[in-house]
């Protein structure tokens, strides 16, 4: 994703005047990201509220869907959110390798959701009830399918980090912000499941 | 290997095409082989296609906006020569497949690629100089964004050569546009130009919003803040708000064609009236996008010119955000016609005409400025008040098209046309070059010659009213959108009005030209020269600085007291500063942005053509890139004080150069 690559060298050097609080502009504009991030969801949200009864023939969500692996899934993802939480806080007390060890764990939680979700979708794709199969299902995986695309674009950027923060250099102000910007993607993706667990799979099998 | 791409792609039957590609052909080549020739590409590619300094980023949008103006009005003037001719037993000559396409990309090209490159290059240019910064908040990504609309015009201008391009419009409604119906790359073109170049206004926005709420001077407040910057802030929100539901809309329909889904689709549950609801939730606010800078220009003009502060300042911005907010509310207006029923009709037409009110407030606030200043009759000022009259007009017929019953029987008419065309080219248009006009001699040291921009004015003006009243009349006489043939003898000679309405514009277009020929052969006229850097006496920090601007823009960042701080400091004979220098923090320039510009064209040109290692490939070199970018810690410099002296010195030179020749 592009924010990384956009810690401008402005940032400290050009607004002087202004009121600092502890926060650059770098993090500032990967907020203004993340709220047109929030309205392509929502777009999408929107879409899948348009379409969800439209079964054309094939099966509903009371029938594919199986709560207990949504279960595990969001419980992975909302366990995810609290160990980069301890990573932030260990950036903060700038201890380099806890931090790495925080993220690492993040790292292999985010990748078992992917992977669950991956086994989900392809389990209905072998069933016959892939997205070309009725309206319902085109916005159920396209909804479901960003979400995880968006953690999977997370994962890169994760490990991208870890790379370029091994080795013996402190914590940059520069990787600082690189990591509030990540912590918000992914605190941001939480909510966002929250939201896909409660109006997707909860709404659909109710 | 190549997916769907082979020879026959290449529409060697097509007579006008070959001739065209023979013409594109001979001019690019000359100018490649010109810039050869004098060895400019050393000095082309470290100074121009790596920069981060947004007023060349702005020259180079500008240019680019330029270049579609012909290639979208090219596909205009073959329109209306078709309507001219495909009367009665003459078929007109061009078949109704080439016909749709150039409907299709004169829209397209002349939204995406010449408005919104046009308004994104006068944003460039002027916002940071107003707001006294240096650069944007993240000039990286303002290269990036620059390079992004120019793939997509790449994109959207191959389709010509190899190809085709879709044939259902410019907002490519399913489900025509869906396989079944359009299984060619026509929309597959259309999907990736437009979300190509999506991906890189949405990061103007983003870029921009932040530049203005966090680098500003010090002292200037929301409300000392110069009105362009205003419509230019509102614009960023609307952008922000309204691009990623373009987004998915476009992702959506590619989702149908490319992998079998039902979103837009008549059978499995698909709902057509879903993309028109969410296209239009994007493109009524992307009216406003184009418009609002232009409200930005000619408050900027009327007021330098009639040498008068704005009239109602507060006014004008209130009213500017008003416009912001109403632009989400009214898209239903778009289709009254799908049938959702009186009350929503009825709620979305009354929204419709309530923009209009804090439009009357505008155009009000420029009429009192004008009243009793001197006014200075020059070019930008011309096109200022051809766009108050014409506006007006425009946005009364836009108040009759606001009524459902009458959008009723108006609905997809000419009509229609002549009612955007009027508020686009009489707004948006009008604005844009006011504002090249008035701008110009900032962003290289000279003006621009008056008697030709007249000249162009006129052809303009005249030109508007020749081709588009006669459409209105047509769209009363039931002549709908789209056709390339008719039998109705009433409606003959009024497309033979048309015809020449367009040919005067096309003078007109020539005058510009001319206008930048003359100009720029004539440049170091006295006359012309700009050696103080405030031309026309303005108001606003750009004319604090010299023409052009040192990479950095303000040796000192100036203070702010209130609204037109420089121009309060000049009736007071406060000019020169005395703060001391210091070295200033720059960006370095960089290539990442072509690079990635080069593997996204890669990215789409594979996926237009299902030749999916392609897209594959560029799909891996933009993320390897950004994370080479994103590693990489030699991005800045520091210009040293002995620079800065002595570009100031030479500042001082013209300046005092210039006061001795008055």
């Amino acid at each position: 994703m592009a924010h990384e690559a956009t810690m401008s060298p402005l940032a400290h050097a050009d607004d002087h005047g202004h009121d600092h609080h502890h926060e650059t502009p770098n993090v500032f504009g990967f907020w203004l990201y993340l709220m047109t991030d929030c309205i392509l969801f929502g777009s999408i949200f929107a879409a899948f509220a348009v379409l969800r009864n439209q079964f054309a023939g094939g099966p509903s969500g009371k029938e594919l869907f199986d709560l207990t692996n949504v279960g595990i899934e969001t419980a992975i993802l909302l366990f995810s959110s609290i160990t980069y939480g301890f990573a932030s806080i260990n950036a903060m007390a700038k201890n380099k390798t806890m931090v790495l060890v925080w993220l690492a764990i993040t790292f292999v939680l985010g990748l078992s959701f992917v992977g669950l979700e991956v086994s989900e979708f392809s389990h209905m794709i072998a069933e016959g009830n892939g997205p070309d199969r009725s309206a319902f299902l085109s916005a159920f995986f396209t909804l479901v399918g960003t979400h995880g695309l968006h953690v999977t674009c997370g994962l890169i950027w994760m490990a991208v980090l870890m790379v370029q923060m091994m080795g013996p250099q402190d914590l940059s102000q520069r990787m600082m912000d690189k990591l509030t910007c990540l912590s918000l993607f992914w605190h941001f993706l939480d909510i966002v499941w929250i939201c896909v667990f409660s109006f997707v799979y909860l709404a659909g099998v109710m | 290997m190549l997916g769907k791409l082979s020879l026959s792609a290449i529409p060697f039957d097509v007579p006008i095409l070959v001739g065209t590609f023979l013409a594109v052909a001979v001019i690019g080549l000359a100018v490649l082989g010109a810039v050869t020739y004098f060895g400019k590409w050393g000095y082309l590619w470290r100074e121009w296609l790596t920069t981060v300094d947004h007023k060349r980023l702005a020259v180079m949008y500008i240019i680019l906006a330029i270049v579609m103006l012909f290639r979208g009005f090219a596909d205009a003037i073959m329109m209306r020569t078709q309507l001219a001719l495909a009367y009665a037993g003459n078929p007109g000559y061009l078949p109704p497949h080439h016909y749709d396409q150039i409907f299709s990309a004169h829209g397209t090209i002349m939204i995406f690629f010449m408005a919104m490159a046009f308004m994104t290059g006068l944003l460039n240019l002027v916002v940071p100089l107003q707001i006294g910064a240096r650069d944007v908040a993240f000039p990286f990504l303002n290269s990036l964004s620059f390079y992004m609309t120019l793939v997509g015009a790449l994109l959207i201008n191959i389709s010509l050569f190899i190809g085709e391009f879709a044939q259902c419009g410019w907002l490519v409604y399913p489900p025509l546009s869906e396989m079944q119906f359009s299984p060619g790359v026509g929309v597959d073109y259309y999907i990736w130009a437009v979300q190509i170049s999506g991906v890189g206004t949405l990061l103007t926005g983003v870029n921009f919003f932040t530049t203005i709420v966090k680098m500003r001077a010090p002292g200037m407040g929301w409300m000392q803040m110069p009105v362009f910057t205003w419509t230019a802030f509102c614009t960023t929100v609307l952008i922000m708000a309204s691009f990623p539901v373009l987004t998915v809309t476009l992702a959506l329909l590619s989702l149908d064609r490319y992998l079998g889904m039902h979103f837009f689709t008549n059978d499995a549950g698909g709902n057509v009236m879903l993309y028109l609801s969410m296209i239009w939730t994007w493109g009524h606010p992307e009216v406003y996008i184009l418009v609002i800078p232009a409200f930005g220009v000619f408050s900027e003009v009327t007021s330098t010119f009639s040498r008068k502060p704005l009239f109602g300042y507060n006014t004008m911005v209130y009213a500017t955000c008003s416009i912001m907010v109403l632009s989400f509310v009214v898209w239903v207006h778009h289709f009254f016609t799908m049938g959702a029923g009186a009350n929503v009709n009825t709620f979305f037409g009354i929204m419709t005409m309530v923009i209009a009110v804090p439009t009357g407030v505008k155009i009000f606030n420029w009429l009192f400025t004008m009243y009793k200043g001197r006014v200075e009759f020059t070019a930008p000022m011309y096109w200022t008040i051809g766009f108050m009259i014409t506006f007006s007009i425009g946005g009364m017929t836009g108040v009759m098209l606001a009524m459902p019953a009458a959008d009723w029987i108006l609905h997809n008419s000419l009509f229609l046309i002549a009612h955007f065309h009027n508020v686009i080219i009489g707004g948006v248009y009008f604005g844009y070059i006011a504002g090249m006009g008035f701008w110009f001699p900032k962003a290289f040291g000279f003006k621009l010659n008056e008697a030709w921009g007249k000249r162009a004015f006129w052809c303009w003006f005249i030109g508007f009213y020749l081709a588009f009243v006669p459409l209105y009349i047509l769209g009363l006489e039931g002549m709908t959108r789209r056709m390339n043939h008719y039998n109705n003898p009433d409606w003959y000679p009024w497309m033979l009005v048309a015809e020449a309405g367009a040919i005067v514009i096309a003078l007109g277009i020539v005058c510009q030209l001319t206008q930048l020929y003359v100009s720029i052969r004539d440049r170091n006229l006295p006359e012309n020269l700009d050696l103080t850097g405030d031309p026309w006496g303005g108001r606003t920090l750009e004319w604090s600085i010299s023409s052009p601007p040192p990479a950095y823009n303000f040796a000192v960042i100036p203070d702010i007291h209130g609204l037109d701080t420089f121009h309060t400091e000049k009736q007071l004979g406060r000019r020169a500063h005395n703060k001391p220098l210091a070295p200033i923090h720059m960006p370095k320039n960089t290539a990442a942005g072509a690079i990635i510009g080069a593997f996204s064209f890669i990215l789409g040109f594979g996926a237009i053509w299902y030749i999916w290692w392609m897209a594959g490939l560029g799909l891996i070199g933009i993320a390897v890139t950004m994370i080479m970018r994103s590693a990489n810690r030699d991005v800045d410099y520091y210009v040293p004080v002995s620079e800065i002296e002595h570009n100031e010195e030479i500042y001082s030179r013209r300046i005092a150069a210039a006061q001795a020749a008055e």
